[in-house]
């Protein structure tokens, strides 16, 4: 293999790696979007997933088990902005920050103790025969659990959008409460549910940082993935498949940026650790809210309170 | 079978602030029966019916169903006890297809959700109650009529045996209300009952077998259908007779006030709507324009108003271009818009009345607010006497509008619009919805216009409104004027006739 090629593989490699939490992030924002709810608060879910997971992990060494937490963690967070949202109906975006504001200001303090140490981590599984193939084996199969578990997502949650009875609900829930209301469709129940679900998947992007990317805990680790998270759930329409592209284009550029550093590039770093956030901005200028939600089947209804007797 | 009646409701009541929706209602419907509901504006019946599909809950009363006395909390248990309604806005998901809306929220599905045998039933079903729809087609590309049919058929497919029909003919053609009607009569042979609620006396003279009014959220009686006619129905609806079928006023026309030239516009889907058209109106003169829904009549009332791009033509007022000038400066050259949608372009629904009223800032006669002084006190007052004379049902000026109904709503657009002198006034649709005194009493204000010299373009479904207002016809057909007639209804074969296309002189050929 030649230089070019290496260098080529590996920047993909790591690619997968520094798109997986994206992807867990925006997969479980698009769950929580589809019901109507916005939900800013990513960056604290991901946080308190990543100092959930890692205590866990660090205490017992055992990777599921933390997992779970992280995931409960999460969904404790998805369940206080439901109760915001759809029972007390404050604003969202009001309701997100104070989310983002809970989750760091908690995940600062309880990984206070669990700084400088280091604890399990997901280990690389080479899926076999799969992982032989050149070049496409590297880059896509030889990676840990999450990975694998994140790719398995996508398709499976693309088919429950579209293709179940339960998918159906949610999008109808997000696109025309009233009507579904008017069939029995209890759509605050199911709002809660999908900001509870939606903040338990954010998390595990969250503990991929503490438990699979590192093995450690850095107190705001998440270093704004969570407003990346947000800005791709636009871009991606609020589509599975399309979420997949734009986590691994994000994973590609960070990747990118650690690579050229290492070989050693006339570009000063910093410029190169700046080019999520900078292409995060050219993207939201790209795909502003407003034409989005003119087309058709994205959530009509995203930042709208639902109440029965309220006119609209 | 048992002698109970398939729903009673007893003293219902439901407060919301500052009204009372429903005041100690009760009503009784018999299997088989059609039954309509009649009332002015805000008479409560939609409230009621909310209450009855466990939309809303009431403050007291019970409701009975088949004489056992049920509670009903939520549309839920409404489905379960075969109750199903049309409301009064749809209920559709714009992105899912026909047949997916159909079964959206019902339980006897599998986990996948297959739609063939759906689509075949729901086709079985429209043929049967001739409400034809393509089960496949997504509900955001189709009529306003198609998705009426769609909502009927939801009903039908879930088995609902008391049908409730929240002003199901208000956005119907007269082709498409027949089908409606024939549906229902054979709904109502197999056993089922139906609950209708419209403004249009005629058609409930027609379809119904009993009717209920209602007057400021009480009923005030159940009548047979032969006990009744028009004029005793108005009388129970209002309380006064309304004076109906009055002349129009005779106007010297004056100069053109509003000229169209060639003018092309594109709808939203980048399809020409309006093509090539032309048109002019003299002062104290109403136009009036008959068509299909969908043939570019919205276009051009927005593409006049300036809320829509034109693509090539010209639009003139008192001879000057308008092409190039903002919407406020329209507005201050005399241009009023009583828009179809009155809920998303006519009014802020979380603003009050009286903003509602003064949010274009151009009532003649009082002092302007400007960004740093608003005129409060003198603002009130109008407001309070333009309630006053436009008889515009609130609790107070400081409601918010989301909170009136339909009609009301609608007169507080016109309130706005014609209290500021214009001289050239665009009607779409202006009395849709609204009862026959609020309709009248459109019908006056806009007549009182014109004798003001207003020029009016009146865009409207109902042939009878156009022949009521109107000095000249002109039907529309695909963007295009096919031709002109006089406003009487001897003219009404031939205008059917250009309303399918074909054009004034071929008609004259055959
Ligand atoms: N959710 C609500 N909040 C506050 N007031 C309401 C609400 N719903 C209805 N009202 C008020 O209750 C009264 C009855 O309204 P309702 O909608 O039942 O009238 P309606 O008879 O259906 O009239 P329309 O013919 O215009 O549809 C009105 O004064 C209306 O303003
Ligand atoms: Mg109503």
């Amino acid at each position: 293999m030649n230089d070019a090629l290496s260098f080529i593989v590996a920047t993909l490699h790591a690619t997968v790696r520094a798109g997986t939490p994206l992807l867990f992030a925006v997969l479980g924002t698009i769950f929580t979007e589809r019901s109507g709810i916005m939900n800013l608060g990513l960056e604290g879910i991901m946080l308190i997933g990543a100092i959930g997971g890692f205590v866990v992990s660090y205490n017992t060494s055992n990777l599921l088990l933390a997992i779970l937490v992280a995931m409960i963690a999460g969904a404790i967070l998805g369940l206080v902005h439901a109760f915001f949202t759809v029972t007390l109906k404050i604003n969202q975006i009001v309701s997100g920050l104070a989310i983002t504001m809970l989750g760091s200001g908690i995940s600062g303090l309880w990984g206070k103790d669990y700084i400088g140490v280091v604890a399990e981590r997901f280990e690389t599984i080479s899926i076999p025969l799969l992982s032989d193939i050149p070049v496409i084996g590297r880059i896509l199969f030889q990676h840990d659990l999450l990975v694998y578990i994140s790719l398995l997502a996508v398709p499976l949650m693309w088919f429950f959008i579209y293709k179940t009875r339960g998918g159906m609900t949610l999008r109808a829930v997000g696109e025309a409460p009233e009507a579904a209301d008017a069939r029995g469709i209890n759509v605050f129940f199911i709002r809660y549910l999908y900001t509870i679900i939606g903040g338990s998947i954010t998390a595990i992007g969250g503990a991929y940082l503490s438990l699979a990317y590192n093995s450690m805990w850095i107190e705001n680790m998440t270093a704004g993935r969570g407003w990346i998270a947000i800005a791709l759930v636009l871009f991606a329409t609020w589509d599975p498949y399309k979420a997949l592209l734009g986590a691994y284009l994000f994973g590609g550029i960070t990747a990118l940026g650690l690579r050229m550093q290492a070989v050693g590039t006339h570009i000063p770093p910093d410029f190169l650790k700046m080019l999520p956030y900078l292409l995060t901005i050219v993207v939201l200028f790209f795909t502003s809210t407003d034409t989005l939600k003119r087309k058709v089947g994205a959530p009509a209804t995203l930042g709208v309170p639902y109440s029965r007797e309220d006119r609209t | 079978m048992d002698d109970y009646p398939i729903l009673e409701m007893k003293n219902i009541q439901k407060a919301f602030p500052g009204v009372l929706a429903n005041d100690n209602i009760s009503l009784e419907i018999r299997r088989g029966e059609v039954h309509a509901l009649l009332g002015e504006n805000g008479a409560g019946k939609t409230t009621l019916m909310n209450i009855l599909f466990g939309i809303y809950h009431p403050d007291h009363g019970e409701i009975l169903i088949n004489g056992k006395k049920t509670f009903i909390h939520s549309p839920q248990d409404a489905i379960n006890e075969k109750i199903g309604m049309v409301q009064q806005h749809f209920a559709l998901v714009p992105s899912f297809t026909v047949a997916e809306n159909v079964i959206l929220g019902l339980k006897n599905f599998g986990f996948i959700i297959k739609t063939k045998q759906v689509e075949q039933q729901i086709k079985e079903l429209g043929e049967r109650y001739s409400l034809p729809v393509r089960p496949k087609a997504r509900v955001w590309t189709l009529s306003v009529g198609e998705r009426q049919r769609i909502e009927i058929l939801k009903l039908l497919y879930t088995g609902a045996n008391i049908l409730i029909l929240d002003e199901p003919t208000a956005v119907l053609t007269p082709q498409e209300t027949r089908q409606l009607f024939s549906a229902i009569r054979k709904l109502v042979k197999e056993g089922s009952s139906v609950i209708f609620i419209s403004h249009k006396l005629d058609e409930v003279l027609e379809i119904s077998d009993r009717i209920s009014v209602l007057r400021n959220g009480k009923n005030t009686g159940t009548l047979n259908r032969e006990e009744v006619d028009r004029r005793t129905l108005v009388q129970r609806m209002v309380g006064r007779d309304v004076l109906m079928d009055q002349e129009k006023p005779k106007v010297e026309p004056g100069p053109v006030k509003i000229e169209v030239k060639d003018l092309t516009v594109k709808n939203d889907k980048g399809l020409t709507a309006v093509n090539n058209l032309s048109l002019e109106i003299h002062g104290g003169e109403i136009l009036g324009i008959a068509g299909v829904a969908g043939n570019g009549q919205k276009e051009l009332a927005e593409a006049i108003y300036g809320l829509r791009p034109i693509e090539t033509g010209k639009i003139q007022m008192a001879g000057e271009d308008l092409h190039h000038r903002s919407i406020k400066k329209r507005i201050q050259s005399g241009l009023s818009f009583i828009p179809q949608d009155r809920k998303s372009i006519a009014t802020c629904p979380n603003l009050s009345v009286m903003f509602n009223i003064f949010m274009k800032n151009t009532i003649p006669g009082l002092k302007k607010s400007s960004a740093w002084n608003i005129q409060i006190k003198q603002m009130h007052e109008k407001t309070r006497e333009l309630i006053r004379n436009f008889s515009i049902s609130t609790p107070s000026s400081k409601t918010r509008v989301r909170y009136l109904s339909g009609g009301n709503l609608q007169k507080v657009v016109l309130a706005r619009e014609l209290s500021s002198n214009p001289s050239v006034i665009i009607a779409e649709h202006p009395t849709r919805g609204l009862d026959i005194g609020a309709m009248e009493f459109v019908y006056q204000a806009l007549l009182e216009e014109k004798k003001k010299g207003s020029a009016i373009l009146l865009l409207a479904g109902e042939l009878y409104e156009i022949f009521r207002l109107s000095d000249r016809v002109a039907v529309i057909y695909e963007g295009e004027v096919m031709g002109y007639t006089p406003p009487d209804p001897s003219y009404t074969e031939k205008i059917g006739f250009m309303m399918a296309g074909t054009r004034e002189d071929s008609i004259h050929e055959n």
